[in-house]
């Protein structure tokens, strides 16, 4: 048997949604770990990621971690593929650009509603944010973007085996468009 | 209701009513409102809306569409430097930096008191006489130090702009080489006389003869464009002249504009008769708010001399006039679609072409838009016979052009040519030394290489709408391109994502790595997304906007290469200065509030 594939993802600032999305190829995963062996992933729960064929992150870069984790899985992963519009453009976590960081820190720490002991936290156990969230082609290279919030689990499918085929990357109109 | 509001709505109402209480004024009337308020506030969009009829909504989204026009205040003086490169190379930067010094603000920003705001704004037309500057809509040029140490202090001093000394705002001609166009001379009402003698037949064959073609660059048969509209059939003609000269480094459209009106009118006059049009609409460039009162003073002799008007020079039936628009600062408003959505009193938002104006232009209807030169040179056609014209220029380019030029030359100014005039003996003429390069037809044309000077100024070989500034070797070409992208990013309409999102890329590239932070794989994307502009764009503009950066890449280089890191990746911004914000806040400084 030829040696597997090894795959490695992550969610860095992004809400896990293209994670259920590759859980939704449903049954097709049985097919998918015939051929492919998972490193680091939030399945696995291994934390640290090792040398892979791909690498795919979910999610924009918000915070310090974000960088370490992302440029771990360049320096890991021949091919690295943004999933989602938070990993391709920033997306839903990138609305806060808008504000400045001491706007948003002071909303959700000092001035917004309920809050006991208002300060902005301070502990060296949080990593700290970044001025503006990024996509992740702004930190490191990036080989592949995968559109959609989510792309639909036929269209991580099609991408996933295309891939694994070496085949050049071509999706059904449906499966990128949402008109 | 508040007073105050009330006397807004009589105000509104009063200047609703001058505008014939039509939609298709919207436009001027945000323009009136503005002048007299300082800006179109939210009262202001409601009440114009309801007093003409269009939803809040959309009377909004016209404030925003165009540069300016403002939703809130202001400064009481509104400074807005012309941003061309050649303005830059002029020192606009340091002048303007004096002058943001002098008056203590911020670019952008208007001073908290509300006196002043001093801003940017994409080229004015007067680089031959730079650095310029627009102040409350008029324009001042031959900016210098003392210059703007006196206007900061005219500005402290509250003096009203009418008292300012005079000189600053004297615009000049620089007319610097005269041909048939400004070289030959004109009798007022000749190019009338021989369309009623001759018939607009005959004078439209004499067009067809002198091979006359559009001059506002694109270069369409101008007898073809007028013999398509007269044999389409609607309620009503029009004619249409494009006096936007938005293409930065252009400024000869100012100068027939300023000095030969007549000529413009009458070809306007002429055009009319041939397609049977009885109203016209010369639509005149923000920028050139100054020039409004001497064309409306040229309309209004042009009627005394019966010229203009009902019965033209005596004929029954012969009912022509003109009406002058002004549009409020958008580049894009010089696309003939563009502007006519404008003249409408809407965003100047492209058409989807075809139908093209000559059916469905101006309410619809069979339009002819013509540009400023070409619509004079049309007046002495119809004068002079098409042989007159033809006996110039080239085979394909018959005729003569203007070249509006700038930059690294003893003589900028306009210069009349007959087409097939070398890049080199132009350069001979206005004395430029020591040139590295040239942009032609602004930043939409091309950058042409020394090696190149032999070239030709014709639609055969380099063609243009008359924009030439001139580069020397001491000069950063990279600043150049630097200028043209963040001037392409800023005019892009909105309405399609290969332009909107592709000029906004471009221009952050090309920071990047003017700044000393891109790779090779950065210029690869350019030229990627470059290809996407170019295929995929829905008008001109988007799909001329990648041209500084891939003629660029193409013929210079080693402007390029010479700025690469050597590395395969650089990020887009600096890692560790996107952790300022939160060090500063949290307090931290260990390793962790820090990336490598
Ligand atoms: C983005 C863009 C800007 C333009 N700006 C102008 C302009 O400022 N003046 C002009 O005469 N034509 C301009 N044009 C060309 C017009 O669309 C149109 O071709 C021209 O007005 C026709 O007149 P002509 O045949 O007399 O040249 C522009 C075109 C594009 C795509
Ligand atoms: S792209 Fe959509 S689904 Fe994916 S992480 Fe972002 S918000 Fe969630
Ligand atoms: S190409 Fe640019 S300017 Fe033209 S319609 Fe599209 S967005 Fe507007």
């Amino acid at each position: 048997m030829p040696e597997k594939i090894k795959v490695a993802t992550a969610s860095l600032a992004g809400c896990f949604g293209c994670h259920m999305s590759l859980l939704d190829i449903d049954e097709r995963i049985l097919d998918l770990v015939q051929v492919v062996d998972f490193d680091r992933t939030p399945i696995t729960d291994i934390k640290k990621v090792g040398p892979c064929d791909v690498g795919i992150i979910e999610g924009g870069v918000a915070n310090a971690e974000n960088v370490e984790v992302l440029r771990e899985f360049r320096h890991h992963c021949k091919i690295l593929v943004a999933m989602g519009a938070c990993a391709t453009n920033g997306g839903i976590p990138a609305m806060r650009n808008q504000f400045t960081l001491e706007e948003c820190l002071r909303e959700s720490y000092v001035e917004g509603m309920g809050i006991e002991n208002p300060m902005v936290p301070n502990d060296a156990e949080i990593p700290l944010l970044l001025n503006k969230v990024r996509p992740l082609h702004e930190v490191v290279k990036v080989d592949y973007f995968l559109p959609g919030c989510p792309p639909s689990a036929d269209a991580i499918w099609t991408f996933l085996t295309e891939l694994i085929q070496g085949k050049p990357i071509a999706f059904p109109y449906t499966q990128i468009h949402y008109d | 209701m508040t007073s105050a509001k009330t006397e807004l709505e009589g105000f509104v109402a009063e200047v609703v009513d001058r505008y014939g209480r039509d939609r298709r004024n919207l436009l001027q009337v945000l323009r009136t409102v503005q002048d007299q308020q300082g800006c179109v506030c939210d009262d202001a969009v409601q009440t114009v809306g309801q007093a003409i009829g269009v939803p809040a909504m959309n009377v909004r989204s016209v404030v925003e569409f165009y540069s300016f026009l403002h939703g809130t205040p202001r400064g009481q003086y509104d400074v807005l430097f012309s941003d061309n490169i050649v303005d830059r190379m002029l020192g606009k930067e340091g002048l303007m930096a004096r002058l943001c010094e002098r008056l203590g603000v911020e670019p952008g920003v208007p001073r908290a008191d509300g006196r002043v705001t001093v801003d940017n704004t994409s080229c004015t037309g007067m680089p031959d006489q730079g650095p310029a500057i627009l102040v409350n809509g008029l324009a001042l040029t031959h900016l210098t130090p003392s210059r703007v140490d006196t206007i900061a202090d005219l500005i402290e001093r509250g003096v009203p702009l009418q008292k300012w000394p005079g000189i600053y705002c004297e615009v000049e001609d620089n007319v610097r080489r005269r041909d048939l166009l400004l070289g030959t001379p004109f009798i007022d009402g000749s190019g009338i006389r021989a369309v009623l003698a001759q018939g607009p037949d005959a004078v439209l064959d004499e067009m067809m003869t002198s091979g006359l073609r559009g001059l506002g660059g694109a270069g369409f048969k101008t007898a073809q464009k007028w013999a398509l509209s007269r044999a389409a059939a609607g309620h009503e003609h029009f004619v249409v002249c494009n006096a936007d000269e938005g293409e930065p480094g252009t400024f000869k459209d100012r100068v027939l504009l300023q000095g030969h009106a007549n000529l413009l009118f009458e070809g306007m006059t002429v055009c009319a008769r041939v397609i049977g049009a009885r109203r016209g609409f010369l639509y005149l460039r923000g920028e050139y708010r100054y020039m409004l009162e001497l064309l409306e003073h040229t309309l209004a002799q042009r009627r005394r001399a019966g010229l203009l008007g009902k019965g033209i020079l005596g004929t029954e039936g012969f009912d022509f006039d003109i009406e002058i628009h002004l549009g409020a600062g958008a580049y894009i408003c010089g696309e003939e679609s563009a502007l006519l959505e404008s003249l409408a009193g809407k965003r100047g938002v492209p058409r989807k072409r075809p139908p093209f104006p000559v059916t469905h232009g101006h309410d619809n209807e069979p339009t002819v838009v013509n540009n400023v030169e070409t619509f004079s040179a049309a007046a002495k056609i119809a004068a002079n016979g098409g042989a007159w014209w033809a006996a110039k220029g080239t085979a394909t380019s018959p005729g003569t052009k203007l070249l509006s030029v700038s930059g690294d030359c003893a003589r900028p100014g306009v210069y009349e040519y007959p087409f097939g005039i070398t890049i080199q003996e132009i350069l001979d003429d206005c004395g430029a030394s020591d040139t590295a390069a040239v942009q032609v037809a602004g930043p939409a044309g091309q950058l042409v290489p020394k090696r190149d000077f032999g070239r030709k100024i014709a639609y055969e070989d380099v063609a243009t709408g008359g924009s030439f500034m001139i580069f020397n070797h001491t000069r950063d070409l990279l600043a150049v391109v630097r200028n043209f992208a963040a001037f392409f990013a800023h005019e892009s309409c909105g309405f399609c994502t290969p332009c909107r999102v592709g000029t906004s890329l471009m221009r952050d590239l090309v920071e990047k790595v003017a700044t000393g932070n891109g790779t090779q794989y950065d210029l690869e994307e350019m030229k990627h997304l470059g290809k996407i502009m170019k295929q995929a764009s829905h008008c001109g503009l988007g799909l001329t906007a990648p041209n500084p950066v891939l003629g660029s890449l193409d013929k210079f280089p080693e402007i390029w290469t010479e700025k690469l890191k050597s590395k395969d990746f650089e990020p887009a911004f600096d890692l560790d200065g996107a952790l300022s914000e939160a060090r500063a806040l949290t307090g931290r400084d260990d390793v962790h509030a820090h990336i490598a």
